[in-house]
């Protein structure tokens, strides 16, 4: 700084004192800034380049998330709600059905079926929690399909439960909002878009192969989709919501494509 | 440009199309190596370290990423080839005779590259085998990605599983091919130049 020094006002004391300690604090200043600088130059300096590096790692990442974003879009446009996946003869059911989660076998969710109450929240008319034996009385269909992972791997299965749609219509879903999500008793979340939610494949499924979900399929519903793939369909659903509000999802927020439809 | 005595080999547009396929090829091919790797077909995994994308999620995002460019970057290659007529200047006729005397000369290293204008019978072939080999690509690919939205592609290729295969084999002949495309480079470095300058 070119600060320009003013004489102080003659007979002035305090400020003649004032403007002796500053004089004072400057020169002692001088070295410790020095010593700043230098500080800054080599450690500013390295953490100047890791910074960069971070900024173009993250740059990277936020390029490739919004290719995701497009993606989805095109996805949306791509999907036909009237197109079907196709279904196989009961002979081609893949057996075992692999189980696959984001944690191990060994610690597959216990859901008690007594306490179990469906939360039904968000744009719908209807709020009310659903037990077991509500959802079981509603009208049901079964589907052997292609359940497709996003390792790449495929498996035939057999799901049965309630058409997605007639549940949405029966709680009074605002089927003009943009987004359903889901909570599950494992801590998994993820959310699908409403199109999807109303395809006719797209089941609340209470069985597997004929019987009751057992709990490595996702005791006591679980979302089944064939139209998308298997992150998309959640497990050991608690919680379904209908909203406006990008709701995200547990592997989706991490960087999996959110439509993920196939 | 004063060296209009010198013919030009390969025009801006040809020489654009194939660097940016270069790019699309090499991210697309790291990428899906990482992709194998999270459910290998095969009895092998491909090395994690020649991969891309980190994991799983991350090698899908540049794959998802680099396809547009490959397919669209290939689709106005191809249209630009068939309507200026050039695919079939540069790549007909083969014949099997010629085909044959080439590849002859070729394994006994004595293959003339006087006229690099001019592609011999085995280049006709090869690049017209990269350019149906990436076809396959694109369309078995469109199956993986989106099988229920396109019923006639994925039944054509004989269903998602056999698609995952074809996709797979297809992969292996265009990493074929550019080993072997590398090599000849190699060999001839002059044609390194010639997609760069033109000349």
């Amino acid at each position: 700084m070119n600060g320009k020094y003013s004489p102080p006002p003659a007979g002035n004391g305090e400020v003649l004192i004032r403007e002796g300690l500053k004089d004072i604090g400057a020169r002692l200043e001088q070295p410790l800034r020095r010593i700043f600088l230098q500080r800054a130059l080599s450690l500013g300096g390295l953490s100047l380049l890791s910074g960069c590096a971070a900024i173009d790692e993250e740059s990277v990442e936020a390029a490739l998330m919004k290719v995701s974003r497009f993606n989805d879009k095109a996805q949306a446009w791509l999907f036909d709600p009237r197109r079907l996946a196709p279904t196989y003869p009961e002979s081609m059911i893949t057996r075992p059905f692999p189980f696959n989660a984001y944690y191990g076998e060994d610690e597959i969710r216990q859901v008690d079926a007594e306490a179990y109450r469906l939360e039904v929240t968000g744009l719908v008319a209807d709020r009310h929690a659903w037990t077991l034996a509500e959802l079981r009385a509603m009208p049901q269909t079964a589907q052997v399909t292609r359940h497709i992972c996003v390792e790449g791997w495929s498996a035939i299965g057999k799901w049965g439960g309630i058409p997605f749609a007639d549940f949405l219509r029966r709680v009074g879903a605002d089927t003009s909002a943009r987004y359903v999500g889901f909570k599950c008793a494992d801590d998994y979340y993820t959310s699908i878009d409403m199109p999807t939610a109303l395809h006719a494949q797209t089941l609340l499924a209470l069985t597997y192969d004929g019987r009751e979900l057992p709990p490595r399929y996702g005791f006591p519903m679980k979302l089944r989709m064939p139209t998308k793939l298997g992150y998309k369909n959640p497990k050991h659903i608690q919680a379904i919501f209908v909203t406006n509000t990008y709701p995200g999802g547990y592997w989706e927020d991490q960087g999996y494509n959110w439509f993920g439809g196939s | 440009m004063s060296a209009s005595s010198i013919p030009r080999i390969h025009p801006l547009w040809v020489r654009l199309a194939h660097w940016l396929n270069a790019l699309a090829v090499t991210v697309l091919v790291l990428s899906g190596w990482r992709i194998y790797d999270a459910s290998p077909l095969f009895a092998f995994e491909l090395p994690r370290e020649l991969t891309l994308g980190g994991w799983l999620g991350g090698a899908i995002q540049w794959h998802f990423a680099a396809m547009w460019l490959f397919a669209g970057n290939g689709m106005v290659y191809l249209a630009a080839n068939l309507l200026g007529r050039r695919l079939f200047r540069r790549f007909f006729p083969i014949s099997l005779s010629a085909l044959l005397a080439d590849l002859a000369a070729a394994l006994r290293g004595q293959l003339s590259h006087a006229d690099p204008g001019r592609y011999n019978a085995v280049q006709r072939l090869a690049y017209l085998f990269v350019m149906v080999d990436s076809l396959l690509l694109v369309l078995s690919g469109l199956v993986l990605w989106k099988s229920v939205q396109f019923p006639f592609l994925r039944e054509l290729l004989g269903g998602y599983e056999t698609a995952r295969r074809v996709h797979f084999l297809a992969m292996a002949g265009m990493v074929g091919f550019v080993g072997i495309h590398l090599l000849m480079v190699a060999l001839v470095p002059r044609t390194l130049l010639t997609m760069i300058r033109g000349r």
